[in-house]
């Protein structure tokens, strides 16, 4: 590994490496609610395809039915998108993959959409560990129907109109190490860097990438009292690393912020490096149990622990594990999907 | 047991029937999880190399073992192979029904019973033949545990010398059914050598039924509907399966996994041109089907009527999105759990509107495992030209029942993918094109699959309003554009579903109207009102909704129109009355709902009463 600069300021954004400018990578303009953390997390979204240089006719954008599931509207133009039904996109997801392996799925989904109606979908995307980038933007309120408590708010976290949260919450991250998920992370819709080297790192790993993104809503969960407010996580972020991503394409050039030192890598699969440099000495990524623990111990000490909280680069995905032919399956003509007649033949005389 | 009276004198007044030839039903009652199912379908397979017309239907609990489980042959030179109303020959094999089973049965009728069971003080007018099963497995099984299993066989052996099966294709059949255990074909062998010549030795033949070979099967095969289903979906190209286990439609998924393995696997790579997920529930297999289905698989999933009230907001997504998707429906009886392991025809009206809002999906309804082998297969094509959900629907009896079947023909038409638009297409168009705009002035769109390269290609699915170029809408006549073109497109599903069959009898005032499994029963009931009441009908059998106009004007040429359904409410006659309003008051139901294969008599029965035969 030849040794790494920071990259400081963006520049002015040039053609990418399939020659691309960022416009089609953006999409509509978005009719959430100005300064709401789902519009950050379309922005980082839109400058990490651009500066992967994904080809964005090869993306699926896929999301349920909330405030974030109407996002992939507004970024990747260009990518075939589809809002299902509630809670239910990892199914239309596993579908797609199994059609055409080839596309990178992106899913966008929210913490009602996840972690209440579409639980069940959630956890078996995860166990099968389906090639998917899973965004949750998790603001612990249901949006849309005006900031009723998702099953992400915490314990005594107060609503808009002052009443705590009485029940326990469902820690999305907890779930999807234990359930099989191969990459978690949580971050902040207002940590720029942190949450572009995330995706990033997502984008480059194949199996579930499970994104737990604390995006605060300002109209119904932005106020004293609320553990998803944007002063609340700021206050209580504890970030596990400084992570810094190393493209595949691109070794020269750590993007991130992670200075030399004490540093931690991972190859991904597509050949980029997740590099990290430890803020808690002791955490390792890639041990399930290790993850548990820590998540369990943020809970109980209402810290809003961030980072990469789980890797595992060698689980095959669920497409592979199928082992399905090297032409994506919606693309095999009737040569190769409709036997010949000597099978029905042979059948017919097993049946005779 | 219950205990049972002796009958009041030692005299017989059973009387023997002048000989009766392979038009009989056997029925044979046991306990699930003991190994009948092998020897029925031995016996079975042996009537079938006869050369016999015969049928087999199960009728078991929705349990794993130990509970009552009776299995019908029915054997009929015509060919009737309906279930009969009437058991012929009963094999009283489990103790706990064997009391009732003997009660129900006509005078005259034969019983061969496990000797304990004394069934003989029952009553009088029955012809008997105990038989000490135990006794005879014991010396051709020496492992104890296994000769629960065994026992059954020694029936075959029995019925065998009653009705004259050659013992060779008992013979053949064992090894057939054993075919991977030849150990167990041994075992299986002798005891049903053990049941013949303890009979020849032992009983004297009085009642009336024989067999003997005839030639009506050649070139014909036997098999589940479910299993003919799933051979047509391999053969139809499916390349996407997502199923969750659900009675009675889990052997078709199954049956579609061997022969996928089978037939669709690089026999050197290992590599796959399917995928076939069992998935958490059906809220998910229908989510993947849709998402394959949208992403350009042949996708379809398989289910029952519980798993298609889950999917209802799955389908009504793929209704107004416009995704070809297949959705196998192996009808059983509800509400709810119901009866999972009997039969009916209960989701005609669900499945034709399944959803939220204006839905409507075209049906295509096999009667026969040919059918099951044509529909399923063509299903797919239906579903990719109209882009649209589009059912099959099966329904136990015939997807769990054995049939014998004409051998399938080989798909030979070209598969139709729909109006699909590749990369060349757009840059001919210029990326000027629309999701969904009506060119043809069909109700039918040009689509793009995710993977088309073309930068203009992508468009957005939603639920939600949406104008002709897939944007987000909520204006008033966009949506009102949108809904009546798809209803238009709909209307003309039935130029790419199955045309009825029409049997036209000029001299008949009265039709008879029915689909799926309603087919054998009405074709036997037409013959009785026949040759017993010289009453002459004409018949459609409609094998896709919506219905065509042939169906039309059958129902308007004839005074009165009986409308069999397998449900309580008539659910074929509602969905013609819909369709045809004005024709609707000559429309009368005859309708079954008891869970067993509907038979002809019933339906004779009713007709008669309401003609004043």
């Amino acid at each position: 590994m030849r040794t790494a600069t920071v990259r400081r300021a963006r520049k002015k954004p040039a053609p990418n490496r399939i020659g691309l400018t960022v416009d089609p990578y953006r999409g509509l303009k978005t009719t959430l609610c100005a300064g709401c953390g789902h519009n950050s997390i379309s922005e980082r979204i839109i400058e990490c395809f651009f500066e992967m240089g994904i080809d964005p006719t090869q993306v699926i954008k896929l999301s349920g039915i909330g405030c974030s599931s109407k996002s992939p509207a507004y970024f990747l133009g260009m990518s075939h998108g589809f809002n299902s039904v509630h809670g239910r996109m990892p199914a239309v997801a596993t579908g797609a993959m199994l059609a055409n392996k080839g596309l990178l799925a992106l899913g966008v989904s929210g913490d009602g959409d996840t972690a209440s109606i579409g639980l069940g979908q959630f956890v078996h995307m995860m166990r099968r560990n389906i090639p998917i980038v899973y965004i949750i933007e998790d603001n612990g309120c249901y949006g849309l129907t005006k900031g009723q408590f998702s099953a992400t708010a915490t314990l005594g976290s107060k609503a808009k109109s002052g009443i705590a949260n009485e029940l326990p919450p469902i820690d999305t991250c907890g779930l999807a190490v234990q359930l099989g998920a191969t990459y978690v992370a949580r971050s902040f819709s207002g940590d720029k860097k942190q949450l572009q080297a995330i995706i990033k790192a997502a984008l480059a790993h194949r199996g579930t990438a499970v994104v737990d993104v604390i995006s605060p809503c300002v109209t119904f969960n932005d106020h004293v009292g609320s553990t998803k407010s944007y002063k609340y996580v700021r206050e209580h972020n504890v970030p596990l690393q400084s992570i810094g991503f190393v493209p595949h394409f691109d070794e020269i050039h750590l993007q991130g912020e992670v200075a030399p030192g004490a540093e931690y890598e991972v190859e991904l699969h597509d050949g980029s490096t997740l590099r990290l440099k430890k803020l808690e000495p002791d955490y390792d990524p890639t041990s399930r149990i290790g993850a548990l623990d820590r998540i369990h111990l943020a809970n109980k000490e209402g810290q809003v622990l961030t980072g990469v909280l789980y890797v595992n680069t060698q689980e095959p995905s669920f497409t592979e594990l199928l082992n399905l032919d090297d032409t994506p399956l919606a693309e095999i003509g009737q040569d190769r999907l409709r036997p010949p007649k000597s099978a029905l033949d042979e059948v017919m005389a097993d049946l005779a | 047991m219950q205990a049972v009276s002796p009958s009041p004198t030692g005299e017989t007044a059973y009387q023997a029937h002048s000989e009766i030839v392979n038009d009989f039903s056997i029925q044979v009652a046991t306990v699930n999880g003991s190994g009948s199912q092998s020897s029925n379908l031995v016996l079975l397979r042996a009537l079938f190399h006869m050369g016999v017309p015969v049928s087999g239907k199960n009728l078991f609990p929705s349990n794993i073992a130990g509970l009552p489980t009776w299995y019908t042959i029915r054997a009929n030179k015509a060919g009737f192979t309906g279930r009969k109303k009437e058991i012929d020959l009963l094999v009283a094999m489990n103790a706990e029904t064997a009391l009732r089973d003997v009660q129900g049965l006509e005078p005259g009728r034969t019983v061969v019973y496990d000797e304990p069971l004394a069934l003989d003080s029952v009553r009088d007018d029955l012809c008997y033949y105990p038989v000490p099963f135990d006794r005879l497995t014991v010396p051709v099984c020496p492992v104890p545990r296994l000769r629960k299993l065994v026992r059954n066989m020694v029936y075959d052996g029995v019925l065998a010398w009653l009705l004259g099966i050659d013992m060779e294709e008992i013979r053949g059949a064992i090894n057939k059914q054993f075919s991977t255990k030849p150990k167990a074909a041994a075992i299986n062998w002798n005891a049903a050598v053990a049941g013949f010549e303890w009979s020849a030795r032992n009983l004297v033949k009085r009642d009336p039924y024989r067999l003997e070979r005839m030639d009506a099967n050649r070139g014909k095969i036997i098999v589940e509907g479910n299993a003919a289903a799933a051979l047509g979906a391999v053969f139809g190209g499916v390349s996407v399966i997502t199923w969750y286990p659900i009675t009675p439609s889990s052997s078709l998924a199954e049956a579609a996994q061997g022969y996928l393995k089978r037939f669709r696997t690089d026999q050197e790579t290992g590599k796959a041109t399917f995928a076939i997920v069992q998935a958490e529930d059906e809220l998910a297999s229908i989510g993947m089907a849709v998402g394959a289905g949208w992403a350009g698989a042949r996708a379809m999933t398989t289910t029952a009527g519980p798993g298609i009230s889950l999917m209802s907001e799955f389908v009504g997504l793929a209704h107004f999105a416009e995704i070809p998707v297949v959705l196998i429906d192996v009808q059983r009886m509800g509400p709810s759990t119901g009866l999972p392991t009997r039969t009916s025809q209960g989701d005609l009206i669900s499945a034709a509107d399944l959803s939220h809002g204006d839905t409507i999906h075209p049906l295509l309804i096999p009667s026969t495992p040919e059918e099951c082998f044509d529909f399923s297969a063509r299903a797919f094509d239906v579903a990719e030209r109209l882009q649209t959900p589009v059912f099959v629907m099966l329904d136990l009896d015939l997807g769990m029942n054995y049939w014998v079947a004409d051998k399938f023909e080989y798909p030979d038409w070209p598969m139709d993918r729909g109006k699909l638009l590749t990369e060349a297409d757009i840059e001919r168009l210029r990326g000027d094109w629309g999701r969904y705009r009506d060119i043809d002035g069909d109700g039918i769109t040009y689509r793009t699959v995710p993977g088309n390269r073309h930068p203009q290609a992508a468009y957005f699915a939603r639920g939600t309003g949406h104008d002709e170029d897939a944007n987000y809408s909520e204006r008033e006549d966009d949506w009102i554009r949108n809904l009546s073109r798809i209803k238009r497109k709909l209307e003309g599903a039935r130029e790419w579903l199955p045309e009825p069959v029409i049997d036209d009898r000029p001299e008949a005032t009265v039709g008879l109207l029915a689909a799926g499994t309603s087919h054998e029963p009405v074709r036997e009931s037409r013959t009785q009102l026949r040759d017993e009441y010289g009453f002459e009908t004409a018949y459609c059998r409609v094998r896709g909704w919506p219905f065509s106009e042939a169906v039309e004007r059958f129902i308007a040429s004839h005074d009165r129109v009986y409308v069999v359904d397998q449900n309580r409410d008539g659910q074929l006659r509602r969905l013609l009355r819909r369709q045809f309003p004005e024709d609707y008051s000559h429309l009368r139901s005859v309708c079954y709902f008891g869970g067993l294969p509907l038979d002809a008599r019933t339906i004779t029965d009713a007709i008669v009463e309401k003609e004043q035969l």
